[in-house]
């Protein structure tokens, strides 16, 4: 029998330890597996490398995880924001490392991982200093920068609803990076609003197939709000 | 004080206009963060023309209404949004496909240099204390079919931004063109930079003078 589901949240997370590689979901607030962070909090884990789009925000989530010095290093897109002043404060300090890489090769690197590709090539970035050190070649007449898989040592994702054999669905604009980082970690846990029974999502609709996640635990609704316009 | 100040050409709404004049009917188009949102205000009425949002959204509306609101449901700036009727949702690699596989007509990209030869600088300026961030900005630069960039043609002390090489770290090279302005819109061709229009009040000299890189007027 198949069943992904866990009881709670600090059972969805066990086995995170000190140093590990984490993919965590959202952009912005937007799909950010906030109550899984939580759990990381307290699970008192140290060092990881939390590869998010953003810096985290206020003072939820991947902004307390920095704000309490267990981020050894950030890969992201964007860390700056309007209320990224722990992203801030740490990088600043020279406690926390950085990698900036654009975002869709962020996307692309996570891709590959679960694709089980040896990297690819592509025109982003290639002529630009975030390129440094890394290996160029002329496709086509277009320069082309090489770039790694990226894959994780666990997933933090959020979705909507899930089945016992780990479909999921997902609300509106939340999906963002969930079904890619889904696939490219050892092991994937996904927070979800709510438990469905099997057959109650249509086959047609299930966005990641359970085949790609391991541990899903049902938290309720979303806790975090965007700014308004 | 340089002779600049005095002359202020469009307004950025006006800009925005502009740029919404040269959007054809049925176009997929991404709006940068900053001053080319405002151009999703400015699209006729009576063209369908379809915004795509980074994080996953083709067919973009405006703010929400208190009923509409979606916590979840934002644009690339985290602000509130809705979807258009025929609207859809995808996840990131897939919308990033979008944009690097040349499946979008106009990326608009606000800029803080063009060159001559169409390169641009939007994403950093170099300053070591502030971190770098690129998001979705070299993405946009290299994969969409046409590349507008939008910013005001000096920067507040008079220094022109449309120049022969950019000072700051670039975003991609050889990308840029249209450069849109408060003082003209220029196109960016082979064999250089030529005046489409010049904004009200504007003239030739005037804007060659503002302008470091050279000009092919109109």
């Amino acid at each position: 029998m198949i069943d992904r589901r866990v009881a709670d949240v600090h059972e969805a997370v066990s086995g995170i330890t000190d140093g590990a590689v984490l993919l965590v979901g959202g952009f912005g607030n937007s799909g950010i597996p906030a109550y899984l962070c939580d759990a990381v909090l307290d699970l008192g884990v140290k060092d990881l490398t939390i590869v998010n789009n953003n810096g985290g925000s206020g003072e939820t989530d991947v902004a307390a995880l920095i704000r309490e010095n267990r981020v050894r290093k950030l890969i992201c897109s964007y860390p700056r924001a309007s209320n990224s002043h722990w992203f801030s404060r740490r990088w600043s300090e020279g406690t926390l490392e950085l990698e900036v890489i654009p975002q869709g090769t962020m996307s692309e690197r996570m891709r590959a991982a679960g694709a089980g590709l040896g990297g690819f090539f592509t025109p982003t970035g290639a002529d630009t200093e975030l390129a440094n050190g890394k290996e160029t070649r002329l496709i086509n007449g277009r320069l082309h920068v090489f770039e790694e898989p990226l894959p994780g040592d666990f997933a933090l994702v959020r979705a909507d609803l899930a089945d016992r054999w780990g479909n999921l669905t997902y609300h509106s604009a939340a999906r963002n990076f969930g079904p890619t980082m889904c696939t490219a970690a050892t092991t994937t846990i996904v927070e979800v609003r709510e438990f469905v029974e099997l057959g109650d999502l249509d086959p047609e609709h299930i966005i990641t197939p359970g085949i790609f996640v391991d541990r899903v635990v049902a938290v309720g609704a979303p806790t975090l709000m965007p700014k308004s316009a | 004080m340089t002779q600049t100040h005095f002359v202020h050409g469009w307004s950025i709404d006006q800009v925005a206009a502009r740029i919404a004049q040269d959007i054809p009917d049925g176009s997929f188009v991404n709006l940068g963060i900053g001053q080319p949102t405002k151009v999703g205000d400015a699209l006729p009425a009576d063209r369908e023309i379809l915004l795509h949002s980074e994080n996953g959204i083709l067919g973009m509306g405006p703010t929400p209404t208190p009923d509409q609101f979606d916590p979840e449901l934002i644009n690339a700036g985290k602000m509130a949004v809705t979807l258009l009727t025929g609207g859809s949702y995808f996840h990131h690699t897939d919308s990033f496909m979008i944009m690097r596989g040349g499946h979008l007509d106009i990326s608009v990209l606000g800029a803080y240099e063009v060159s001559v030869n169409g390169d641009l600088a939007n994403w950093s300026t170099g300053d070591p204390t502030h971190p770098p961030a690129v998001g979705g900005a070299m993405d946009l630069a290299v994969g969409a079919k046409a590349v507008f960039a939008m910013l005001t043609h000096t920067t507040k002390d008079g220094r022109s931004k449309i120049v022969r090489e950019c000072s700051y770290p670039l975003t991609a090279s050889h990308v840029v063109d249209r450069i849109y302005t408060n003082l003209a819109v220029i196109a960016v061709q082979s064999d250089g930079l030529h005046v489409v229009e010049r904004a009200p009040g504007v003239s030739a000299e005037f804007l060659t003078a503002a302008t470091e890189a050279p000009l092919v007027q109109c």
